[in-house]
């Protein structure tokens, strides 16, 4: 029989971005707060103290701060004709565990999406028609607009000190920024990152084929920085060793370095860690939820009552729980009906890799330090002629040049050896490489499910991913990869390895930890699992947050508009805790 | 090795024979009358109530016992606050604090505001035994009788709790207390603090809050071998829990010299300014007692230390250019990502090394800790974040430590005197040692 702990307030499911957020937010609205973390405490320091952080072989090769698949994973198929298989090893993604979730480890770059992005579906019908929608895609539009969204962007950007240069501020477009971008209040609190040589090279390339390159938001920070909250960040040291790892010179945004000093000041706010929270337990109508049901690092089943239950968890992990906790229709593909689970999607990455003269020191990098162009992301260009929805940007990131992973050498150089050797000699300072970020629509064929064969450490059913690249997809990417090449080759002296993404999905090599849906946001309570302020439809006391929510993943790294969605939900529940009830009727 | 704090202590045998013949010169001027000047408590306008009735007194004595960071001592690590039990080294043995909780039997629930008086105005408590200046009595004499009957209105409101006091593991002779009236003879004036009519009123305040409840010389100045701290309470520095304070006098180099009025009250208010950022004991210092200080009185301390005069500067031997080379190197490697190439630091977030007081401070031994243990900015009501730097125990030997130490001190127009890598080993130990070490 599960212990009963006090009841509280409001019980958060995870401790990472959107839980700190959360926590900081309606702890100032007065409400007693708990949140619940599967992993560890950790701290700046000692755990990404410089003295040992920078070592790629226990956090990028052995991934020691992710998640742990022998206690937490997946399984999965390309399409529902196969049998799924647990993922037994980290692949394709990098789900975290620990406080700040895998805002300890992310590279920072910290995009907003484009307002059309909200809009997709009825923009698409508007400018192509209703005709040029794949029958098969469960195009959505959000339910929320850009425009609701930009203050809270400002929020999130503020909060983590983010380094760019604005493009669009209130409609005045700036020079040297994003061209594309939405309209913001104003410019990002900190100037843009140095540039490394082998920006600089994309910058020129870029514009001698006609583009407008600029430089890409960076969480790292590019000057000390002391956020609305009052806490201090340090400058970037360009260290290059941000994506996988810690920072430990509190410059890179996570909540460690923007939120916790002053949150866990509070004292109406509490967290526990190594609790696994298995279940969001119901009363008797279903519609309301009484808190959650926890597994402590013991075994212990501990039941912990709370007024409001939010899912803050990474994105599958929130769905999972909704399925284990038959709250919500689950997804059925057949019929296309059923909203927990639907609406799964990734992201479609390529790159170019180019090989030139110029020394480049790759080492001297930042998660974030890159520039990119935009003219191909969303609708930024007539889709007409192509066939296809979605885009994404192409971008040179410069975040590193670690010694293990983190090099590029020519296609038909030796793999192993002396000639190895010699080819890593010759093209380690020189080498970069360009990457495309594309978009992945949502499509009945892609969804989260409970596998009916593997159990996790707990006895409860695997969540199952069905998931597969579709046609649209693969012409978007080889369409942006392209781009990407024609930048390449505009690169004086550049040869070029032109890396498109072919074939089915693979879980196993590393793309992006973007993984989106299963719990999306709308207008529909038939299409969508949230509302637009991302409170359950059927259980008003009941809220998810993260990317679980999107309908689709546009072509953007997510964190942005996470912290976005997180900050207008906030606002929200604060309404709610005065007032309890469904914010949008039924 | 010119100090008995610290990791160079004193040999205790040494002590005790020390104290011994001070004994006996006491003994020739049994019956000297102590200057128990009252009436010029009358004189000191400093102690005017903050408002009349029990509950000023209360309020005020909440606000100087955090002041004079009393918690500190008297509280044992994860123990219930003013409890005592805390173990505090000296070098003569460790003393444990005492329960000042109002407790009967075990605090100071019996007490009358007349013993207390006398405890913090003379250092005998309600038993007329001697305490041990560890408990700094020769500072809290100064304290007016209101202020300290204020502190025990305050002290009287805790919750009692039953914490017996433990014995002193002090050798012999000086596990007897009647040691002590010894060395209060030869080193303990009682008096409370004389207003000094030629200074102004703000200037007066300062010199109240450092001389007494504040009892800066305590780490900030000079004690001799018996561990007693010259009566003029130069502040020039002084070592004090395995840590060197430095100087608050004058002198840009290694005292306050180059630090404006206005930079003081910043770092008591925050811990850090742009010249510096509290390491080590003080940091909790700021984190628990000067933050909550009034901005007022934060500036007339600022006001009472900028007057202090600059000690004679010791003249300094040259550093040998291969020495500077290996720490330049070891500082790229290691500190230069957050205190950047020419020690400026990053304003807002890292203090600068270059032309840091603390840092050209005439012992290296904070540097050293700091650099061995680490060091946290403190966490304070204005800046809540707390920075850490990480210690480079396991990562640099003593060679490396003591080049290193050398190189800061003496980089981007620092000046100091260089380390030795056997000075490094000596404290690496002693801070193994020490508690939280």
């Amino acid at each position: 029989m599960a212990r009963r702990m006090p009841p509280v307030n409001v019980v958060l499911v995870g401790f990472g971005w959107t839980a700190s957020i959360i926590a900081q937010e309606l702890t100032d609205a007065g409400a007693q707060v708990l949140a619940l973390e599967r992993g560890a405490w950790r701290d700046t320091v000692p755990d990404f103290a410089t003295d040992h952080i920078q070592d790629e072989l226990r956090y990028a090769v052995r991934k020691q701060i992710f998640e742990a698949p022998e206690r937490e994973t997946l399984t999965f198929r390309n399409n529902a004709g196969q049998t799924a298989l647990p993922m037994r090893h980290l692949g394709s993604f990098l789900p975290a565990a620990g406080v700040g979730g895998a805002g300890v480890h992310w590279n920072g770059q910290c995009w907003r999406f484009l307002p059309q992005d909200f809009v997709v579906r009825s923009h698409t019908e508007q400018r192509y028609g209703k005709s040029f929608i794949p029958q098969d895609m469960n195009l959505q539009d959000w339910g929320v607009t850009y425009e609701e969204l930009e203050p809270h962007y400002d929020s999130f950007e503020y909060l983590c000190g983010i380094s760019g240069l604005a493009g669009n501020v209130k409609g005045q477009l700036i020079e040297g920024g994003n061209p594309f971008e939405g309209p913001r209040q104003r410019g990002y609190p900190l100037p843009p990152l140095e540039r490394s040589a082998s920006t600089v090279l994309f910058d020129k390339a870029a514009r001698a084929v006609g583009f407008k390159p600029f430089p890409c938001p960076a969480a790292n920070a590019s000057r000390p920085y002391r956020n609305p909250l009052g806490v201090q960040m340090g400058q970037c040291t360009y260290c290059g060793y941000c994506e996988w790892f810690g920072c430990g010179n509190y410059s890179k945004a996570s909540p460690q370095t923007t939120i916790l000093p002053v949150l866990l000041k509070k004292d109406n706010f509490r967290f526990r860690t190594h609790c696994n929270v298995t279940r969001v337990n119901t009363d008797s109508t279903g519609r309301r939820a009484t808190g959650v049901t926890y597994v402590d690092v013991d075994g212990n089943q501990i039941e912990q009552p709370a007024d409001m239950v939010v899912l803050c968890a990474f994105a599958q992990h929130n769905v999972h729980l909704l399925l284990l906790s038959k709250i919500g229709q689950p997804y059925d593909p057949a019929a296309n009906s059923g909203v927990v689970g639907r609406n799964y999607a990734y992201q479609i990455t390529s790159a170019v890799d180019v090989f030139q003269k110029e020394r480049l020191n790759p080492f001297m990098g930042a998660g974030a330090l890159g520039q990119a162009i935009d003219e191909f992301n969303g609708d930024n260009f007539d889709h007409g002629p192509h066939g296809f929805i979605g885009g994404g940007y192409v971008a040179l990131w410069n975040t590193g040049g670690r010694p293990i992973l983190q090099h590029y050498l020519p296609e038909h150089a030796p793999k192993w050896g002396a000639g190895w050797k010699q080819a890593m000699h010759e093209h380690y300072l020189t080498a970069c490489s360009i990457a495309t970020h594309g978009s992945v629509m949502s499509y009945r064929s892609s969804y989260l499910d409970l596998d009916p064969t593997w159990r996790d450490a707990y006895g409860n059913p695997l969540l199952r991913l069905t998931f597969d690249f579709q046609p649209n997809e693969h012409r978007m990417s080889d369409f942006l990869t392209g781009q990407a090449a024609k930048i390449g080759r505009a690169i004086p002296g550049a040869s070029v390895h032109v890396r498109k993404r072919q074939g089915p999905y693979s879980i196993v090599p590393y793309q992006t930890t973007h993984n989106t849906g299963g719990a999306a946001m709308g207008s529909d309570p038939r299409t969508s699992f949230v509302n637009r302020y991302l409170q359950s439809w059927g259980v008003p006391n009941l809220w998810v947050m993260g990317s679980a929510v999107f309908p689709q993943n546009p072509g953007y790294n997510p964190t942005g508009t996470i912290g976005a969605l997180t900050y207008w939900s906030a606002q929200a529940m604060k309404r709610y805790l005065k007032n309890p009830g469904a914010l949008v009727p039924t | 090795m010119s100090t008995p704090y610290g990791s160079r202590a004193m040999p205790l045998a040494k002590a005790a024979a020390f104290l011994c013949c001070a004994a006996v010169a006491v003994a020739l001027c049994a019956g000297c009358t102590h200057d128990r000047d009252v009436a010029a408590a009358a004189a000191v306008k400093l102690g005017e109530r903050m408002s009349p009735g029990p509950y000023g007194d209360i309020a005020r004595g909440r606000y100087l016992v955090r002041a004079g960071d009393c918690e500190a001592c008297h509280t044992a690590p994860g123990g219930v606050p003013f409890a005592g039990d805390r173990a505090v080294p000296t070098p003569f043995g460790t003393i444990y604090s005492t329960n000042i909780t109002p407790d009967p039997e075990t605090g100071i629930g019996r007490w009358t505001g007349a013993d207390f008086y006398r405890a913090m105005h003379e250092g005998i408590d309600r038993l007329g035994r001697h305490l041990y200046p560890a408990f700094p009595y020769p500072w809290y004499t100064r304290l007016s009788r209101d202020d300290v009957l204020s502190i025990k209105a305050y002290l009287d409101t805790l919750a009692p709790v039953r914490q017996p006091t433990r014995s002193n593991d002090l050798p012999w002779p000086l596990d007897r207390r009647g040691v002590m009236a010894v060395w209060n003879g030869l080193y303990f004036k009682d008096g409370t603090y004389r207003y000094d009519p030629k200074r102004s009123a703000q200037w007066n305040r300062g010199a109240y809050l450092v001389k007494g409840v504040g009892h800066c010389g305590a780490c900030h100045s000079d004690k001799n071998l018996a561990g007693a701290t010259d009566p003029s309470d130069p502040l020039t520095g002084g070592f004090g829990e395995n840590a060197y304070a430095p100087s608050l006098a004058g002198g840009t180099r290694d005292g306050l010299g180059g630090w404006s009025a206005q930079d003081i009250a910043q770092y008591l208010g925050t811990g850090h300014n742009s010249l510096s950022a509290a390491a080590g004991p003080m940091a909790e210092v700021v984190e628990r007692s000067t933050q909550y200080m009034s901005e007022a009185d934060r500036q007339a301390v600022a006001v009472y230390l900028k007057s202090l005069p600059a000690p004679k500067e010791a003249s300094l031997a040259g550093i040998d250019r291969s020495t500077l080379d290996r720490g330049a190197a070891l500082y790229v490697d290691h500190c230069a990502g957050c205190h950047l190439a020419e020690g400026q630091g990053e304003q807002g977030a890292f203090p600068p090394l270059r032309r840091n007081s603390a840092v050209q401070a005439s012992s290296a031994d904070t540097l050293i800790g700091v650099i061995l243990q680490g060091a946290r900015i403190p966490a304070t009501r204005g800046d809540a974040t707390g920075l850490v730097m990480q210690g480079f125990a396991d990562r640099l030997d003593d060679a490396q430590i003591a080049d290193l130490t050398t190189y800061i001190r003496n980089a981007w127009g620092n000046r100091a005197e260089a380390v030795d890598a056997d000075h490094v080993e000596d404290l690496r130990r002693t801070l193994r040692k020490s508690p939280g070490g």
